[in-house]
């Protein structure tokens, strides 16, 4: 059996509202460490509240109303997060797992520049770092995801979208955790950005091993990047397996399905058929 | 038999601190009724000012556009008959359709506008119109966007589109703000109407892969200039151009990745 680094057991969110929407429906889920876990389904299915959920971002009227979250940290140590106080979370997030957000082009300060913003996450996560310390380390997130260090003093507006992107991630890794969550990081991008997103991603993962959750819609990229897949629906899990046996041989109606959204972009004419 | 000229159309913006910039460089190209031309490119390569000059929402700075061998009139009722017989679908559906006012209302104004049909027609026409984009007229008419999903609400912006009975339709993006498992239903949409009323589609995307799928002829856009074009499988399947390669290169292809990993799984990353 493999190494282990995320053990999500019997996970449910529902979110209280008139009429109750059950959002997660009892995910269990073991994270392997180092894989490349591909989180695919449609708006609504439930992969953003989970990635949301496993970390305890949710807010009301979100409700996780089963559960458990455990993470198998590097140290050996196991920590159960959902016993974490509200300091130990604030500790745990980000250091531990990070994440890049949906519509990250967006997401950063549209008043402050890039170095502040990056900053910020030392400021708060390693207190005893000194300012040029943290300059220090800003100029070296920037040259890693080759944004450059002159564009530290850059306002978001001032980059393009894949530069944006690239701070997001630089912003993600910032604390080198072990679990990356990305979801839809790349979805506004046009496709010769995208793959130098993904490329990127790729090398920095090498470089620093982190674990990554790929969240998207977009299944023939997750085929083409994943490990395994989760294909998600209304909230449950329906089929979870290496890349190329979702490809191969899926089980599930609803992969069936999904994979014959994309029509081929190679191969005969049509949509895949399984 | 409908045929639009796009002949030899160049378009300078003047962007104050940068100079001029080319978006379009001597581009050409002909659409005629019941055919699709799949426009692709990166972004900024100058998909969208090629939709702007034919709606005359831009002027070219040379070159010129003609439908069936006219000049498109730059104003007055010249120009709306010309809007009347080409028409726009936008990316996105929830953007494009008014909140404040039902379905019924979006189809009935382009009737009355360019009197399509007469008054006493107009409830029957709505209700034709949902029909063609294979709606069911009682459960939406009377509706508001945010009533519908994104896919009804695409399917309510084509019906919009074609309500004024036009020759063309220049498509934006029109799936990709739309989820995966109802793209294929709206660009079949499409595929019908060309097929079925003889409608000419300008079909403008980065998805290589639905271009390849739903278009006669491909044109690849870069920097403003038509670097390669022809029959879908042949500019998709044997590109000529290094722009074009790179772009195949660059969409997912999972066909292509599992013939080349043979057996071994998550090799890219």
């Amino acid at each position: 059996m493999r190494d282990s680094l995320l053990t999500v057991r019997d996970f449910s969110v529902v979110y209280d509202v008139d009429p109750p929407v059950e959002a997660v429906k009892n995910v269990t889920l073991e994270l392997h460490r180092g894989e490349i876990l591909g989180l695919a389904g449609e708006s609504g299915c439930g992969k953003t509240t989970l990635a949301y959920g496993v970390q305890r971002l949710l807010k009301a009227p979100a409700v996780i109303t089963s559960g458990s979250v455990v993470f198998h940290d590097s140290s050996g140590e196991d920590i159960e997060v959902d016993r974490l106080d509200a300091e130990q979370m604030r500790q745990f997030r980000w250091d531990k797992i990070s994440m890049v957000f949906q519509g990250a082009m967006n997401a950063l300060n549209p008043v402050a520049t890039i170095g502040s913003q990056l900053e910020d996450v030392f400021e708060v996560h390693r207190p005893t770092m000194s300012r040029a310390e943290r300059r220090e380390a800003v100029v070296e997130l920037l040259e890693i995801v080759k944004v450059g260090r002159q564009r530290r003093r850059s306002f978001p507006h001032e980059l393009s979208g894949g530069m944006r992107q690239r701070v997001m991630i630089a912003m993600a890794l910032a604390l080198r955790p072990q679990l990356m969550i990305m979801d839809e990081p790349t979805t506004a991008l046009d496709v010769l950005v995208q793959r130098e997103i993904l490329q990127q991603i790729s090398q920095l993962r090498h470089e620093f091993g982190f674990t990554v959750v790929f969240i998207t819609h977009d299944l023939p990229l997750l085929l083409e990047i994943s490990d395994r897949i989760a294909i998600m629906r209304e909230g449950e899990i329906v089929e979870l397996d290496t890349a190329e046996r979702i490809w191969t041989s899926p089980r599930d109606d609803y992969t069936k399905t999904l994979l014959s959204s994309f029509p081929r972009l190679t191969g005969e004419r049509g949509v895949v058929v399984r | 038999m409908t045929v639009l000229e796009f002949d030899r159309v160049t378009k300078i913006y003047s962007v104050r601190g940068a100079g001029q910039i080319k978006a379009l460089d001597d581009v050409s190209f002909t659409l005629t009724s019941g055919q699709t031309i799949g426009l692709v490119g990166q972004s900024g390569s100058g998909k969208s000012t090629i939709a702007k000059i034919l709606t005359q929402l831009e002027t070219p700075t040379s070159g010129q556009v003609r439908l069936d061998g006219e000049p498109i009139p730059r104003r007055g009722a010249g120009l709306r008959a010309y809007r009347q017989k080409l028409r726009m679908v936008f990316q996105d559906p929830f953007a494009s359709l008014n909140p404040y006012h039902s379905v019924r209302y979006h189809l009935e104004r382009p009737l009355r506008l360019d009197a399509v049909v007469p008054k006493a027609a107009l409830e029957d026409e709505v209700r034709r119109l949902l029909e063609r984009v294979r709606l069911e007229p009682e459960t939406v008419i009377d509706r508001r966007p945010h009533e519908l999903s994104g896919g009804q609400r695409q399917r309510v912006a084509i019906a919009r589109a074609l309500a004024s009975r036009p020759l063309l339709l220049v498509a934006d993006e029109p799936v990709s703000m739309l989820d995966v498992s109802i793209r294929l239903g709206v660009l079949n949409l499409l595929a019908d109407l060309r097929r079925e009323e003889g409608l000419g589609v300008l079909y403008i995307t980065h998805d290589l892969a639905t271009a390849r799928h739903f278009s006669d002829e491909i044109m690849v856009l870069n920097q403003g200039r038509v670097v390669e074009s022809g029959p879908a499988d042949d500019v998709i399947l044997r590109p000529q151009d290094p722009y074009t390669r790179e772009l195949r290169a660059a969409s997912p292809d999972p066909e292509k990745h599992f013939a080349s990993v043979s057996g071994q799984h998550g090799g890219v990353l």
